[in-house]
């Protein structure tokens, strides 16, 4: 048993099955896009800002928006254990490591807020 | 004449590795890569491996042949060296000893930690654990492995972690004890492997079930234990 405290849920299970639902909602999600895209008849900014005035295309596109943090913290918290390990590069990747975790979670908190503003601005 | 070209590194008198070039005369014969080095080795005795079945029963002879991890004494040059040229290195990602003699510690500390144990608290019946044959059967392709660590090392993840991953190997083995119906650890075991690195570094690229010399998939036992540690957690 490997014990960690920065991956999302601190079980690899849990990590594993957020990472398929989020991914199965940014599909969903990427399909309406284009799908509204290319089948709404004079598609312009009516259109686009008809549909993001609803309460459940605000709604959807924010838990899209998480999805992505989601799937995003998962993967890359993925790759910077694989690539920036103690094994290789002694005491300085915990340093290194514990930075670029913060950076990305500050970018993920960033972005939500910002997405939050975005869409309930308009 | 037969290229080839072996690592050489002994840590006592080189600073670094290097690839020494050979000639053999194999007479037309398609010799096995293990014949090749005993008979390499008659000529220079300096050249270090490991070898002892000659059959692939040990699993001692695990090495990367022209690039791909299998046992040299059951590769024929036909296969390893079809345009007259061999390249041996040893097992790619363990710390090399010397020549094409690895240690396979960081290998055997994560093959420990899976407990590869039957484990039953109940009373020993008066002769043996007897199983329905339904159940033997669900061993077969798990208990062939012979620890020869040809697929752990040429996984990518167990490269990077080698300290936390178990690795195809280990993993296949995981699942033997927990697919085995007189084993009556399977909860503590499922516990012990989830976290985010012991089986989920997997990601199914499948390079373990590409060189395994005995033909057995570890990808498709690390998806079964995935899928009861879903079963269970969800």
């Amino acid at each position: 048993m490997v014990r960690t405290v920065t991956s999302f849920g601190r079980s690899g299970t849990f990590d594993w099955l957020y990472q398929r639902v989020t991914a199965v909602i940014l599909l969903a999600y990427v399909l309406f896009i284009v799908g509204f895209i290319f089948f709404t008849k004079d598609f312009g900014y009516q259109a686009w800002s008809e549909l993001f005035a609803q309460r459940w295309m605000r709604v959807f596109s924010l838990v899209a928006l998480l999805s992505t943090i989601i799937h995003a913290w998962i993967g890359l918290w993925s790759v910077v254990t694989d690539y920036i390990t103690n094994r290789m590069m002694g005491g300085k990747a915990t340093v290194l490591r514990l930075f670029v975790e913060v950076v990305l979670a500050a970018v993920a908190v960033l972005y939500t807020v910002w997405g939050i503003e975005i869409l309930w601005g308009v | 004449m037969l290229k080839v070209s072996i690592y050489r590194y002994n840590p006592e008198a080189d600073k670094a590795p290097y690839m020494q070039d050979y000639e053999l005369d194999t007479k037309g014969k398609d010799l096995m890569v293990l014949d090749v080095l005993e008979l390499l080795k008659a000529e220079d005795p300096t050249l270090s491996f490991r070898r002892s079945c000659r059959e692939g029963v040990c699993g001692s002879d695990g090495m990367n042949i022209s690039g791909r991890n299998g046992l040299a004494c059951t590769t024929p040059l036909s296969e390893a060296a079809p345009k007259g040229k061999l390249v041996l290195r040893p097992l790619p990602g363990l710390p090399v000893i010397r020549d094409l003699v690895v240690d396979m510690e960081q290998f055997y500390e994560q093959y420990k930690k899976i407990e590869p144990y039957l484990q039953n608290d109940t009373p020993a019946p008066a002769i043996e654990r007897l199983q329905s044959p339904e159940d033997r059967e669900k061993l077969d392709g798990l208990y062939e492995c012979i620890l020869c660590a040809c697929c752990s090392t040429a996984c990518p993840s167990f490269w990077w972690n080698p300290d936390k991953f178990i690795g195809p190997a280990g993993l296949l083995q995981a699942y033997r004890f927990l697919a085995d119906s007189r084993d009556l650890a399977t909860d503590e075991r499922l516990s012990n492997l989830d976290d985010p690195f012991s089986v989920f570094r997997c990601h199914g690229i499948q390079n373990c079930v590409n060189v395994c010399p005995k033909g057995l998939n570890p990808t498709r036992a690390i998806g079964h234990i995935r899928n009861m540690l879903l079963t269970r957690a969800v």
